[in-house]
């Protein structure tokens, strides 16, 4: 979120007004009033196109503030909640720019994109006039050094008395980029203010998770209250789930094998009213009981569930640990599991996982064994039931 | 014929006493790969047993190669150490490198790939199932029992999926089957691995499994039209993928209009690839395809 954003640039030094966050109305007057003269009130949610949903508003007096929050507060932005407002100074921006570092995946690099050419609406800036949008690559050995920063702000052409601080502000926002394990460091816009000032006055960061081990701080950015709850519940058990809208329930193992089940579940479920998949969890390498307790736990308290489809390639994993793990699992939820289970094992150790499943017996698991099959018999569960 | 490994490789492990690396080197063995020996420092000069053989560990990359003349080493060290792992068998001038380890940083894999720019190593994933030259070698985690030696070369972001397919298609058998990782950025990209087996006499056929995020099969799909002779059939999973959310692997998000698993299904077909909506579909495809050969 732009708070967020904003606190990991003033950690590294580059120029931008924090303001306050708040989560009341009344606490967004009292900002106001210490914040002295006009204000922005900000909706802070992981979305575009916040101003736009009328999530950001000047405000000249602390009662406006109060009047605005109280309106943006529990204001729905393209599906997110809004639990908290950011108050700033209103700072008018003379010009308004553009810049960004990101991973350049088809070079396999670091991008720096960078315009003087308009902030905000940068997206119409790159169709009509491309040429104003400028790409530098940066080398992920070499970085960003004083010449590289002074090329770029060459490159994008800012204005001449802008230039020490352009550089000076390139440079930091890529020890953001590198020292927080960035994917994206986004300022937009990037403002020129009275007096020939350079601010980030809005921004945006995305951290790579796979990063997280050498950044204790960052969980702290993560705001749970926003997540779905039962994708809450899966994380806190360290499941690899995502919540969607429909009936048959997933489990898979392996995100391209979870993917394409999603896929396969949903064409089955053309023919059967149009269910459609439930969820994503790839409960991945070592699929024991508790794994597959935890994922099915998950899953058969997701009220729209109506069937679970288990779908399981048994490559690293044997399919007898799996079979196991279903009988453990439903040994663990009890009475509590009251969905139907279709379960498709494939791959290492498949006829004694096979067997472990058909001598069990289990009133509510159905073994098919193509994926195609298995798929289409789980969308008719969901459908009749 | 095959591409990047065939019976005369030499595979050294880099992390071969852990967990993983141990399990692995076992499976490795299993399969026929030729192991000679492992890569830890701290216990450098011991051996350890691991499928009846007795493997030597060396503390160095270069010096494991100086002793037994390896050509390919497989990575299976922690996220946290798998940036100097790479970089140490590169700059030991290794052939192959196989990095399994899921979960390392990206910054840290564009370090190593901008390392990698006028060096010899070839590097396939991070975060990746390996590679596996039915009936001769091995380097990786890909179950050898799944099928046999024949015409079909396959490329995969996915695991599992690789899994699949090559089960789907067990009763033709592969040159060669790749595993190039599903994160943002791989050694080993789609087009690498469609140029390796255009090249390669033994494959007839390439199947090549794409999924959503990027736009790697939009860049294979032009790859395809202007240089690949060989019939390619092609999977994407991720059509039912909802906007903005990550699917498990890094890459595997979509974001705005661009990285569709429908945007990439149509570059594709312009490039005159069948596309199958489903693993099963896609292994018919391939079907008609062989029969027809």
């Amino acid at each position: 979120m732009e708070y967020q954003a904003k606190e990991l640039f003033a950690k590294h030094g580059v120029t931008t007004t924090l303001g306050k966050v708040v989560e009341t109305a009344e606490a967004a007057r009292e900002a106001a009033e210490e914040l002295g003269g006009v204000t922005v009130v900000k909706a802070q949610v992981k979305a575009g196109g916040r101003g736009k949903a009328g999530g950001v508003k000047l405000a000249k007096t602390p009662d406006e503030a109060y009047e605005h929050a109280s309106n943006i507060l529990g204001m729905e932005i393209k599906g997110l909640t809004v639990n908290r407002v950011l108050v700033t100074p209103a700072t008018p921006p003379v010009e308004e720019y553009y810049f960004s570092f990101l991973l350049d995946r088809a070079n396999r690099s670091h991008l720096c994109i960078a315009s003087v050419e308009g902030g905000v609406e940068i997206e119409e800036v790159a169709k009509t006039n491309p040429e104003a949008v400028r790409q530098i690559r940066v080398d992920a050995l070499e970085g960003v050094t004083p010449e590289k920063a002074a090329a770029i702000v060459d490159d994008a052409k800012f204005p001449a008395e802008l230039r020490d601080q352009a550089i000076e502000m390139v440079q930091r926002l890529w020890q953001v980029y590198v020292e927080e394990d960035a994917t994206l460091v986004e300022v937009n816009p990037l403002a020129r203010l009275e007096g020939d000032k350079l601010e980030a006055l809005d921004g945006k960061v995305s951290l790579d998770e796979n990063a997280e081990f050498r950044h204790e701080d960052h969980q702290a950015f993560e705001i749970r209250e926003e997540a779905d709850p039962l994708e809450s519940k899966a994380k806190d058990k360290g499941l690899n789930y995502v919540k969607l809208d429909g009936e048959v329930g997933i489990i898979g193992n392996g995100a391209g094998l979870v993917m394409s089940t999603l896929d396969v579940v949903a064409y089955a479920g053309e023919a059967h009213g149009g269910v459609k998949p439930a969820n994503f969890l790839d409960i991945g390498g070592g699929a024991n009981a508790q794994v597959m307790a935890d994922g099915l736990d998950v899953i058969i308290h997701d009220a729209q569930v109506k069937s679970v489809f288990v779908n399981v390639f048994g490559g690293i994993t044997a399919c007898d640990e799996v079979a196991n793990g279903i009988k453990g699992a439903l040994e663990i939820l009890g009475d509590e599991a009251t969905k139907p289970l279709v379960v498709r094992l494939d791959g290492n150790n498949v006829e004694e996982g096979r067997r472990i499943l058909n001598e069990m017996d289990h009133p509510l698991v159905t073994q098919v064994d193509t994926m195609d099959g298995a798929a289409d018999k789980a969308a008719e569960l969901a459908h009749g039931a | 014929m095959s591409i990047y490994l065939n019976k005369d490789s030499k595979i050294i492990v880099q992390g071969m006493t852990g967990g993983m690396g141990s399990k692995h080197t076992t499976l490795m063995l299993d399969a026929g790969s030729n192991i000679v020996g492992g890569v830890n420092a701290r216990k450098a000069g011991t051996t350890v047993e691991l499928g009846g053989q007795e493997l030597p560990v060396y503390g160095n990359v270069k010096e494991a190669m100086a002793e037994t003349g390896a050509d390919v080493s497989v990575v299976f060290v922690p996220p946290a150490f798998t940036k100097d792992a790479c970089i140490e068998a590169i700059d030991a001038g290794i052939g192959l490198l196989v990095v399994i380890t899921e979960g390392v940083p990206v910054q840290d894999t564009a370090e190593v790939f901008a390392y990698l720019e006028g060096k010899s190593t070839r590097m396939i994933g991070p975060n990746c199932p390996g590679i596996i030259t039915p009936e001769e070698s091995l380097a990786g985690i890909t179950p050898h029992t799944i099928a046999g030696k024949g015409p079909v070369g396959l490329v995969s972001k996915s695991g599992t999926l690789t899994y699949q397919m090559m089960y789907e298609l067990k009763d033709f058998g592969f040159s060669t089957a790749i595993g190039i990782g599903g994160d943002p950025i791989v050694g080993t990209t789609h087009i690498d691995a469609l140029e390796a087996f255009e090249n390669d006499p033994e494959t007839k056929a390439i199947v090549m499994i794409g999924e959503i995020g990027g736009d790697a099969e939009e860049r294979a799909a032009a790859y395809i039209k202007e240089h690949v002779t060989k019939p390619v059939v092609g999977y994407v999973a991720g059509f039912t993928a909802p906007e903005g959310k990550t699917m498990g692997h890094a890459g595997a998000i979509v974001s705005g209009s661009s990285g569709t698993a429908q945007a990439k299904k149509e570059a594709l077909e312009a490039a005159g690839v069948k596309v199958g909506k489903t693993p099963s579909e896609t292994a018919a495809l391939m079907r008609e395809i062989l029969q027809g050969l």
